[in-house]
């Protein structure tokens, strides 16, 4: 007869954590798992029903109030979304426990099958802390990304299909419903919404290619110049040009609004002395878009020109001089050679600060407010990105479900964009490999 | 003497005052914005439109009121503490991580790094309500430690796949030596990895330090109270706020926050480029 303990163990774990490691006759470790299950069974079962019923239903008491004081206090729908949403990825890490406790039994079975010793505690631990120091290493940062980063944006995405707005679905006031698809239909087909979000979603795109190839051209035209044969002290050039980069930007863009301050800034006290009109820099939505870019552009070339630099400096002489040989006009050298060699180092790059730019949220919120004013926009104003825009409806308007449709949408562009570009980095072909 | 000859001569020269004429005029562009700010906090009025660029006396007294009138030192301590923090702790999780994605393969290896990249498409603020009501519950609202917690959650994703980038081109035969002298995985990673990884941890160390002085979102969520400012959105609220009144203040507190950073930046530059690149390459 072949014997297996190795199925048999398998097989009791999975009936009841621990059964397996206890037929192994390993009685600590059975034990251990034998409790957890047992503590989790009488203690967590009521709990995690409780808080499936609450994902499921989010909550059916309303909240009572009988002149003005709570009567009822009702259920807190989005406190009980959420508590479902731990819930879930708790029973995620039992089941993974769950597993772990099936495999052990039967890799320990298998060792009484093969006739070894199966291994005391202490080994077991020591061997653990070798095989599974990978996930040792990755624990806390497991943790955290699971409760700050991977829970809060699945409920992010789950509330594009509830009805989470003000004013009439407001916890702890009113209850929150699913509502399916109902947000997405509404934002293309109710006209406030759909023209909003037409009308900032092409500024949005307009500006973030604006922004990356203002700065991209900039800094290879100020990085090509200063590499010139005939400028004299280069780095000091160079020390000043990479200023603005070093300047914290939410600095630098609140300088910048005060310098375009309509009536008292600096600029527009300039050009009335000199005769000229103000200009309403950022008061009008076409100067105020020009203002954005421009600003934009103030502190963004200095990155791309100091990273050129370094690909110029790196440019094998002997190249420019075979070209010099053959007949090659200065310009031809610097079309030819200088440029497709800065574009081949730098275009990934090019791409992630596009995705930057689409959703720069600070330039927008601390240079314009997203402002001026669009009567024809839905809790928008003129230079409003879809993330300045998103950051509006959720914390200035209650407007959840609307902004995280939205969101949405922006991670669906961002994540084409992402997903092209690294496809054909080297990092991935090397992934695939392994 | 050919008057071709001079000709290109004078070609040349013009073409060299004008390249001159150009980059003086940048400069000029680039400085005036930092001249215009370092003056203004020296000037004598209070606003935006007493501020000369030629003022007629100069004053400390805004520094003055800065420590004196304001919560400013307040706001840079809470700051100061918010990025200490910040830089350890993200550090730490993102490096611990980076050596594992690159120097073991385990089940779920793959599907991890996947996640993470996902991650970072996100629009960071989309978790924003949840994250209020987790710290909320948790009794962290207000509390700069809750802050950090939001932080360092935030920069696994990117950080992570970077650091993975770099750890991959650290070739694995000095590790396999150091494995034949018996040393174990975490000798390995502190005496062999670390050390060899100084570009990409000062880039990490910095970019984990700066990120708090920039942020607005999330430190107006978390942080509710006077005490609890930080820098960013104390001098934001002083220069939004109705008629400019405090202009010349603000630009005081702007200069303190802009001459520690900008200097760390210079100083460190060299890394932050090769970060970059490095990261472009191969993460």
């Amino acid at each position: 007869m072949i014997r297996s303990h190795a199925r048999m163990a398998a097989f009791l774990s999975t009936v009841w954590m621990g059964l397996g490691q206890l037929y192994n006759r390993q009685w600590l470790k059975g034990l251990f798992f034998f409790l957890f299950e047992l503590i989790l069974v009488i203690f967590a079962r009521e709990p995690f029903l409780r808080a499936m019923w609450g994902l499921w239903t989010l909550g059916e008491t309303p909240q009572k109030r009988v002149g003005g004081k709570i009567v009822v206090q009702g259920d807190h729908s989005i406190f009980l979304m959420i508590e479902g949403l731990i819930a879930l990825i708790l029973l995620l890490l039992v089941l993974i426990l769950y597993i772990q406790n099936i495999r052990d039994a039967y890799t320990d079975g298998r060792a009484r099958d093969l006739g070894e010793r199966p291994l005391s505690l202490f080994a077991a631990g020591r061997k653990l802390w070798e095989t599974g120091y990978a996930y040792i290493l990755l624990t806390p940062a497991f943790l955290f990304t699971l409760f700050l980063t991977v829970l809060p944006l699945l409920f992010g995405v789950l509330i594009a299909f509830t009805n989470y707005s003000g004013p009439y679905h407001l916890p702890p006031k009113s209850l929150v419903d699913w509502v399916g698809f109902k947000t997405f239909i509404d934002l293309f087909s109710l006209k406030t919404w759909s023209r909003t979000f037409w009308g900032i979603a092409g500024w949005n795109v307009i500006w973030a290619v604006l922004a990356t190839l203002s700065t991209y051209f900039a800094g290879l035209f100020y990085a090509v110049l200063i590499n010139a044969k005939r400028v004299k002290g280069k780095r000091i050039w160079r020390a000043i040009f990479i200023l603005p980069w070093a300047i914290p930007q939410f600095i630098a863009i609140l300088i910048f609004r005060n310098i375009l301050n309509g009536q008292f800034g600096p600029l527009n006290q300039l050009l009335v002395s000199i005769g000229l009109p103000r200009i309403p820099w950022l008061s009008d939505p076409f100067w105020a878009k020009v203002s954005i870019v421009g600003v934009n552009l103030w502190f963004g070339f200095p990155y791309w020109m100091a990273l050129m630099s370094g690909v110029l400096t790196s440019v094998d002489r002997e190249l420019y001089e075979a070209a010099e040989v053959d007949g090659a006009s200065p310009s031809q050298q610097f079309w030819r050679i200088t440029v497709p060699l800065v574009m081949l180092a730098t275009a990934p790059l090019m791409i992630m600060s596009f995705a930057f730019n689409f959703n720069n949220f600070n330039l927008i919120y601390l240079l314009t407010s997203g402002g001026p004013a669009n009567p024809s926009y839905a809790y928008a104003g003129s230079t409003d990105i879809l993330i300045s825009w998103i950051y509006k409806l959720t914390l200035e308007q209650s407007q959840f479900n609307m902004a995280s449709a939205v969101s949405i949408l922006i991670f669906i562009v961002v994540a084409t964009i992402s997903i092209i570009n690294f496809r054909r980095t080297r990092a991935f072909k090397e992934e695939d490999l392994v | 003497m050919n008057t071709t000859v001079g000709l290109n001569k004078l070609r040349s020269y013009l073409a060299t005052f004008l390249l001159y004429a150009l980059l003086v005029a940048t400069a000029i562009i680039v400085l005036l914005p930092v001249v215009w700010i370092v003056i203004s906090s020296l000037n004598p009025g209070d606003t935006l439109l007493s501020t000369s660029l030629w003022p007629k006396a100069l004053t400390l007294d805004h520094y003055r009121d800065l420590f004196t009138k304001t919560d400013y030192p307040r706001w840079y301590m809470n700051t100061l503490k918010i990025a200490t923090a910040n830089m350890f702790l993200s550090t730490f999780l993102v490096v611990t991580s980076a050596y594992a994605f690159s120097r073991f393969r385990f089940p779920g290896r793959r599907a991890g790094l996947m996640a993470m990249l996902v991650l970072q498409m996100f629009p960071g603020f989309m978790g924003m309500v949840a994250i209020y009501i987790l710290l909320l519950q948790l009794g962290l609202l207000d509390n700069l430690w809750g802050l950090v917690l939001v932080y360092a959650g935030g920069s696994i994703p990117f950080g992570a796949w970077l650091v993975k980038g770099y750890f991959d081109g650290i070739p694995r035969s000095l590790e396999e030596a150091a494995r034949i002298d018996g040393a174990t995985n975490t000798q390995i990673f502190l005496k062999v990895m670390l050390p060899l990884s100084y570009p990409i941890l000062t880039f990490i160390m910095l970019n984990n330090f700066i990120s708090p002085w920039m942020d607005f979102i999330f430190a107006r969520l978390v942080l509710r109270s006077q005490a609890n400012k930080t820098l960013a959105i104390g001098l934001f609220e002083m220069v939004t706020g109705t008629g400019n009144t405090k202009f010349t203040t603000f630009a005081a507190g702007a200069v303190l926050v802009a001459i520690p950073i900008t200097l760390l930046f210079l100083f460190l530059q060299k890394y932050l480029i090769e970060g970059l690149t490095a990261g472009a390459n191969k993460g």
